[in-house]
């Protein structure tokens, strides 16, 4: 962010001081305030000041009902916030919302770096094919989510009919409304949670392209030479893959890490769409809308969004304590 | 593709030997690779594919024939039926998709006349304040959208804006202004300074400057800023639901479509139809805006 930029030659020379004349590059700086006026004052209304409102919000007791008749300011209360933390819903959802963070961003990570690396090599059609790969990023979400569901149907879904006719499942699979199922492999018996991973895997589906789209951009600035000097030394591809490409990657996949967090611990729609947070999905996002709407207690959903940040904030920060240095080299 | 005569001049006594690592390793990623691009292909175009095969096909059929991977009949009254008008027994998309339609545009158009300033800004001008803007446009992203949603929620219910889709388009304008800014700043500072100076000495204002010279340049960014813009707001669904929820006149596609899934009068096949129609418009726009951006990203060369 550094630009050296050239020191811009006065407009007047100083010797003759007229306060109406400004030198350009106050005339600059007046100009750039006012063109981004605009952006300022739509950010700050939408979206700082219902931050501070939130903020406000969580330490009162609101209900939807009231709004009208009340203002802004009212009583103060903790009830919201020891509400959140001793209500045992919470911690059930705070724990999926962990635990699907987590699998989600690895997941989708995972797979957009190996359609990167299989997709790197020139081939005919790979153009049309690199567009195929962006699909399920792009269409909207409400679309496929409901593609899916019918996909994953166990009347009439396509899934269960290949299935039950190819892998000879007897009962069909009830993929996004089972909480668990017994799965005994070598006679062991596993609890499944059906729906949970379900919906995991339709998080890697439609997030991997994000994944994939910045580490197909990293390795074409990867320099050539640095894969033939390799070559000739004699590293296969694995070697190659281990010691020159994967620490060029290194720092994007960081950024990756971070962002793919941020958004599947924030996301809403995808659980919402697929399972309405039923069956051992609910995340603490798909819990406040609850709040709101369902029951209408403003102050509870203001806590609840107000702790899941936090959450979010603290895990963010332990990140760039120990990884921080990684997201440094990305920029 | 030179790979093979590099090895064959570089390893002469190795490669005599056939099944070394290397060759193993080459071959073995040869295939996994192709194996992979297939089930990629498969996975991710599946679904569309099978999105457009249901919809033209009626569901007695599709519970009859579940596995059945091309449509034995092509059926368009699902099409019909979803697009008729309630009031003529039909499910109104129409509607949703002209309410799509007029959000999306309005949030591009503000977008874009918001973003445009902000971003030559942001690129070209110094001034006091610069940094911790770009700072403020990051944190946009890192807060949920359900944590806007409770305060905008109670503030438009209390100002009575919510139900109209003006809020819903001020909603937009401000989750779509940082990525716009920030993918118009990248192309402003691609237009050389000397260009811009060159005007500035020929008397040109500095809004003169960007009228005539920046914008120009950066057309081929605008459209794509925009259609990427457009995409956002015909796709979202968070805010469409808390707003527009309650009066089905006002309903986009999206949330149309969400708020009808769960009803079991409607035919899932009519529903598949009203699914292509919301896909459709952003898989011909993504294709677009997929030739645009390249074309964006080389033109702009300074000559002489």
């Amino acid at each position: 962010m550094t630009r050296s930029t050239p020191t811009r030659p006065a407009g007047r020379s100083p010797t003759r001081p007229s306060p109406r004349v400004r030198t350009l590059a106050q005339r600059d700086a007046r100009a750039g305030q006012t063109l981004l006026a605009p952006t300022l004052v739509v950010i700050v209304l939408v979206i700082v000041v219902p931050i501070a409102w939130t903020i406000v919000l969580a330490f009162q007791d609101l209900r939807l009902i009231d709004i009208r008749r009340r203002g802004l300011m009212g009583d103060f209360t903790l009830d919201n916030l020891t509400g959140v933390f001793s209500s045992p819903g919470f911690y059930n959802a705070l724990t999926t919302t962990l635990l699907y963070s987590m699998v989600g961003t690895v997941t989708s990570i995972g797979l957009g770096l190996v359609a990167a690396l299989a997709l790197r090599g020139w081939f005919r059609g790979r153009a049309v094919v690199r567009g195929f790969m962006l699909l399920p990023y792009v269409a909207p979400v409400v679309a496929v989510t409901f593609v899916w569901q019918t996909m994953l149907n166990p009347q009439f879904g396509i899934i269960n009919e290949i299935g039950a006719s190819v892998f000879g499942w007897t009962n069909p699979i009830a993929f996004l409304t089972q909480r668990s199922a017994e799965v005994s492999i070598f006679e062991l018996e596993f609890d499944v949670p059906v729906a949970l991973l379900t919906v995991m895997a339709f998080q890697a589906w439609r997030y991997f392209p994000f994944a994939f789209l910045f580490l197909t951009a990293r390795m074409t600035a990867i320099p050539a030479e640095l894969e033939e000097a390799a070559r000739i030394d004699g590293a296969t591809p694995t070697q190659r893959f281990r010691h020159v490409i994967w620490p060029q990657l290194l720092p994007v996949i960081a950024l990756l890490t971070v962002l793919r967090f941020i958004f599947t611990f924030n996301e809403f729609d995808d659980i919402y769409l697929l399972t309405g947070g039923g069956a051992g999905t609910e995340v603490v996002s798909v819990r406040i809308y609850e709040l709101l709407t369902a029951r209408g207690d403003i102050g509870a959903a203001s806590a609840q969004a107000l702790v899941l940040s936090l959450v979010l904030v603290i895990l963010l920060g332990i990140y760039f304590r120990f990884f921080g240095r990684h997201l440094q080299d990305a920029r | 593709m030179t790979r093979t005569d590099q090895s064959r001049l570089t390893v002469p006594t190795p490669a005599r030997r056939r099944w070394n690592r290397d060759a193993v390793e080459t071959r073995v990623f040869r295939v996994l690779g192709w194996m992979v691009i297939a089930v990629l292909v498969l996975v991710t175009a599946f679904p569309l594919y099978y999105m457009v095969m249901l919809s033209l096909r009626s569901l007695d059929q599709v519970v009859l024939r579940p596995g059945l991977l091309w449509p034995a009949e092509f059926d368009v009254s699902t099409y019909v039926s979803v697009l008729t008008s309630v009031a003529d027994g039909g499910q109104g998309f129409l509607v949703f998709l002209r309410n799509s339609f007029v959000i999306a545009v309005l949030t591009v158009a503000v977008t874009l006349l918001a973003a445009v300033p902000g971003a030559y800004a942001i690129s070209r001008l110094r001034f006091a304040g610069r940094r911790q803007v770009s700072a403020l446009f990051l944190a946009v992203y890192l807060f949920p959208a359900i944590l806007l949603a409770v305060p905008l929620f109670v503030f438009f219910a209390g100002i009575g804006l919510r139900g109209s889709l003006v809020g819903l388009v001020i909603v937009y304008v401000a989750q779509t202004v940082p990525i716009s800014i920030y993918m118009l700043r990248n192309y402003f500072e691609t237009v050389p300074v000397s260009l811009e100076e060159s005007a500035a000495i020929d008397g040109c204002s500095r809004f003169q400057i960007i009228r005539w010279i920046s914008l120009p340049l950066a057309l081929p960014a605008l459209m794509s800023t925009a259609l990427y813009v457009f995409m956002i707001a015909w796709n979202e669904f968070l805010f469409a639901l808390l707003f527009l929820a309650e009066d089905r006149d006002r309903w986009t596609v999206s949330l149309g479509l969400s708020q009808l899934a769960g009803s079991i009068e409607i035919p899932t096949t009519v529903l598949m139809a009203g699914s292509v129609l919301l896909t459709l418009p952003i898989i011909g726009i993504f294709f677009l805006a997929e030739r645009l951006l390249v074309e964006g990203l080389t033109s702009g060369a300074e000559k002489g």
